[in-house]
């Protein structure tokens, strides 16, 4: 190493500021990669991670800010801007065209060509010379790319931004679908990469494994740098420290509650797309968190409870009776509600009034024999509007005239308009202003004051912390532990859910 | 102007957009001196009422299916099997009461089939369907031994009567029933716990779900209930040609489906009205009737019919984005 380190410098970015109506996402951020390095970017859901990314591949514009790259100023003015400049980005989920084969997937957008003519023997000879250097000749060009594994889907996905001769690659979560196998391939890769003097982003919230590649790291909290360094020197503890920082309690409503019986408890259950059995009780008046990385299988569960996944093992107890499989028509008449963490896709029918999407589980109190009384459900549904503080909308407007807010206010007014005993909120909270969140919070305070239980899946700590009885935490399709949320701080759950282990076992260890 | 007002203007616009085109259409061919005398004679426009049962029948069904996100393409072919089972059964020697609830039957029995297929095999809709269009038109040919059916004629045959008796009635009993018809399908769509469930579905299935609604239950309903209107539509078909003929209404469901996505159905699902659907058949009927006088060729209508489909749904998505 005799290169001076300022010569090394890719890619500068100061200052970098982005709000989003009343949300500041990036508030003066700066991040400086080097060449041949790995750079961890770490922080909570919502840090700021995704948009400091998003503005350097030109998907979005900073409100302030400057960016350089190889000491040239840099202001891409999209994400083709961004990859003619070198910078290449490989999402959590894979961008490829499944029908196309390996080599038309790679070369797409930049087939060699003369005339308008593609030449096969030079784009063949690219793609091959690209795969050797990653050492996967195994892979054939000609291939249609839905028949690869996933970890060779994502050696192709990287081959492509190669051949771009992309200088800064962007991973975001790129692990978080592969087998250990896979895994370990990518770091190979990786390694390679870095030899080859490509710098790259690394985001992941697999800590272990982000130790494991990365040789420097940048932490944001809140949209602000909160700390960086080398990986070598700065122990998880801290990094963990640096993740969470204070957390704030005033925006949390104690409502007292009383807890009681056991209403709903899951033996050994597996759903079809869950990784391993899951046991859990949740009892009366009770608000249970659940922890956990996405993918750590939390609305899995969720959905299999509920009866929109079938299940596979183990058996769901409501009240005292046991079941083994169920509709979500049935869950609904047993007294379940669940929220959908897909507000959009799933949770609402966007189209259709507010009034419909309120009593659309429950349209019984405004029917006879069928008929229904289209004024009383409007009185009732006004009501609900009211309750929920949706304000200045009439019950037949449809859903997707409202903010994001508003629309979570009325999928929880769904819930309370059904009157469900048994409560399965996921993430009721995201993407959503802090006021309408402090209202959310004081609700599910309320429900659990009157007797409802509440299953609460969070991938924002603090809520859980300031909202919950009990906290469980999920790691890898499995329970790692579930205490007390006056047992848990940030740091353990963060630590059991990145790493799947408790910290027990390190207080312990400690004097 | 508060949000109440301006909601009710806009539900009030989304009301009355589909009559202008009505209205346009009836005034274009009023202004035409050559033909505004007979075109605005009471006994055309009956002429033009009747003329539209069978599409209206078929397109009441369609209706609920289009809303829901759904598609059959078989809606002519089940027509067409209706009718000759019909005169298949009025030719047996079945009493007409008899006769016609074979019809219908048929037509529900075919629309049961595809929603059962597409519930149960999880196939879209489009496929079933277009399946569906080739079996029953060569169900309804076999039946037939791929001629037409004579039948004696009975009262059946009075249905589509262009001077129905007894007179007072004023339109043929097949006008009426495409009313009552309409009014109750109106009613069940806007105003009953099922029709609720039919926009949920083809707004969103997956909030469907997520809200307790059956929803497989529902769409065998719903295909069910269409194929009860194609059989309907058949029986109004028999009664018009006296014989049962399998070759008859082929491309029909395309002028169903027309009229309902004129009407503001979306194909997309989770949009439509009845009303708008009549409406879209009625601009249909008036334009192919005005043309006629007006002595235009065939293949003139066929190109300002096509015309109309594109910017009736075009029109549509402007004022849609414009909402959003």
């Amino acid at each position: 190493m005799t290169r001076s380190p300022a010569d090394d410098l890719v890619l500068r970015m100061e200052d970098i500021s982005k709000s989003y109506g009343a949300t500041c996402a990036l508030a003066g951020v700066r991040f400086e990669l080097r060449r041949g390095e790995v750079h961890a970017l770490l922080g909570e859901n919502g840090a700021g991670k995704s948009t400091l990314v998003k503005v350097l591949s030109g998907a979005v514009r900073p409100d302030a800010g400057r960016m350089s790259i190889g000491g040239v100023p840099y202001l891409p003015a999209g994400p083709i801007d961004g990859k003619r400049c070198g910078v290449s980005m490989i999402y959590q989920e894979l961008t490829l065209c499944p029908h196309l084969t390996v080599e038309e997937n790679i070369m797409l957008g930049k087939e060699p060509r003369r005339r308008g003519v593609v030449r096969p023997a030079e784009m063949r000879r690219r793609v091959r010379e690209v795969l050797d250097f990653m050492r996967h000749p195994e892979i054939a060009a000609e291939v249609p790319v839905r028949k690869l594994s996933v970890g060779a889907k994502q050696i192709v996905e990287i081959a492509r931004a190669l051949v771009d001769e992309a200088r800064i690659l962007v991973m975001d979560e790129p692990t978080s679908s592969l087998t250990l196998d896979d895994s370990e391939e990518l770091f190979r890769i990786i390694h390679r990469l870095k030899e080859r003097g490509v710098a790259i982003i690394y985001i992941s919230h697999f800590l272990e494994e982000v130790r494991r590649v990365a040789d420097v790291f940048t932490v944001l909290r809140d949209g602000r740098n909160a700390g960086s360094g080398r990986m070598a020197d700065a122990p998880l503890e801290a990094i963990i420290r640096m993740m969470v920082g204070q957390e704030f309690k005033e925006l949390f409503p104690r409502i007292p509650h009383d807890i009681g019986e056991v209403l709903l408890s899951l033996d050994g259950l597996k759903g079809r797309a869950m990784q391993a059995e899951i046991g859990l009780a949740l009892r009366k008046g009770e608000i249970l968190g659940i922890a956990g990385l996405i993918g750590s299988g939390r609305t899995e569960t969720l959905r299999a409870v509920f009866g929109l996944d079938p299940i596979e093992r183990g058996t769901v107890t409501i009240g005292r009776v046991r079941f083994e499989a169920g509709q979500p028509w049935e869950r609904i008449e047993q007294g379940l509600g669940l929220l959908s963490e897909d507000r959009q896709g799933e949770g609402l029918a966007l189209s259709q009034s507010i009034a419909d999407n309120v009593t659309l589980s429950r349209l019984g109190p405004f029917s006879r024999s069928g008929v229904l009384s289209l004024g009383r459900r409007r009185e009732v549904v006004a009501g609900l509007m009211e309750r929920v503080k949706v304000k200045g909308r009439h019950p037949g407007e449809p859903v997707a005239v409202l903010s994001g807010g508003n629309q979570q206010k009325v999928a929880l007014a769904r819930l309370l308009h059904q009157e469900a005993d048994i409560l399965l909120l996921d993430e009721p909270t995201r993407g959503i202003d802090v006021m309408s969140k402090a209202q959310i919070y004081e609700w599910i305070g309320r429900l659990a004051a009157q007797g409802k239980a509440v299953l609460f899946v969070s991938s924002y700590l603090p809520e859980l912390l300031g909202v919950c009885d009990t906290i469980a935490v999920f790691h890898r399709g499995r329970v790692v532990d579930s205490r007390p949320a006056s047992a848990w701080d940030g740091a353990g759950i963060l630590q059991a859910a990145a790493v799947g282990r408790t910290g027990a076992d390190r207080e312990e260890a400690k004097p | 102007m508060s949000g109440h007002d301006k909601a009710r203007i806009k539900i009030l616009l989304n009301w009355l957009a589909p009559f202008l085109g009505l209205i346009l259409v009836i005034a274009l061919f009023s202004l035409m001196p050559e033909v505004r005398e007979r075109f605005l004679r009471p006994a055309n426009f009956k002429s033009v009422a009747t003329q539209s049962v069978i599409v209206a029948l078929g397109a009441l069904g369609m209706t609920f299916i289009i809303i829901s996100g759904g598609i059959d393409l078989s809606a002519a072919s089940n027509i067409a099997l209706s009718s000759v089972v019909v005169a298949y059964a009025v030719n047996v020697g079945a009493p007409p009461p008899a006769a016609l609830a074979a019809g219908i039957l048929c037509g529900g029995l075919v629309g049961f089939v595809n929603g059962g297929l597409i519930t149960t095999l999880r196939l879209v809709p489009f496929i079933v369907t277009l399946g569906m269009m080739g079996i029953a038109r060569g169900v309804a040919k076999w039946m037939a031994g791929n001629q037409k059916i004579d039948a004696p004629l009975t009262w059946i045959n009075g249905l589509m009567a262009k001077s129905p008796r007894p007179s007072w009635l004023l339109l043929a009993p097949g006008v009426w029933l495409m009313i009552v018809f309409a009014v109750l399908m109106a009613f069940v769509l806007r105003r009953t716990v099922f029709g609720r469930h039919v926009f949920a579905i083809g707004s969103n299935e997956a909030t469907a779900r997520l809200c307790g609604i059956r929803t497989r239950r529902a769409k065998v309903l719903i295909y069910s209930l269409s194929g009860l209107f194609c059989g309907l539509a058949g029986v109004m078909e028999y009664s018009r040609l006296t014989v049962g003929d399998p070759t008859v209404a082929v491309g029909l469901e395309l002028d169903i489906i027309a009229a309902v996505v004129i009407g503001g159905g979306s194909l997309a699902g989770g949009e439509g009205s009845i009303l708008g659907t009549l409406i879209g058949v009625f601009i249909m009927s008036f334009l192919r009737n005005g043309c006629t006088m007006m002595g235009w060729p065939n293949y003139i209508q066929e190109i300002i019919i096509g015309a109309i489909i594109v910017a009736a749904v075009g029109l549509d998505q402007v004022r849609h984005r414009r909402a959003a």
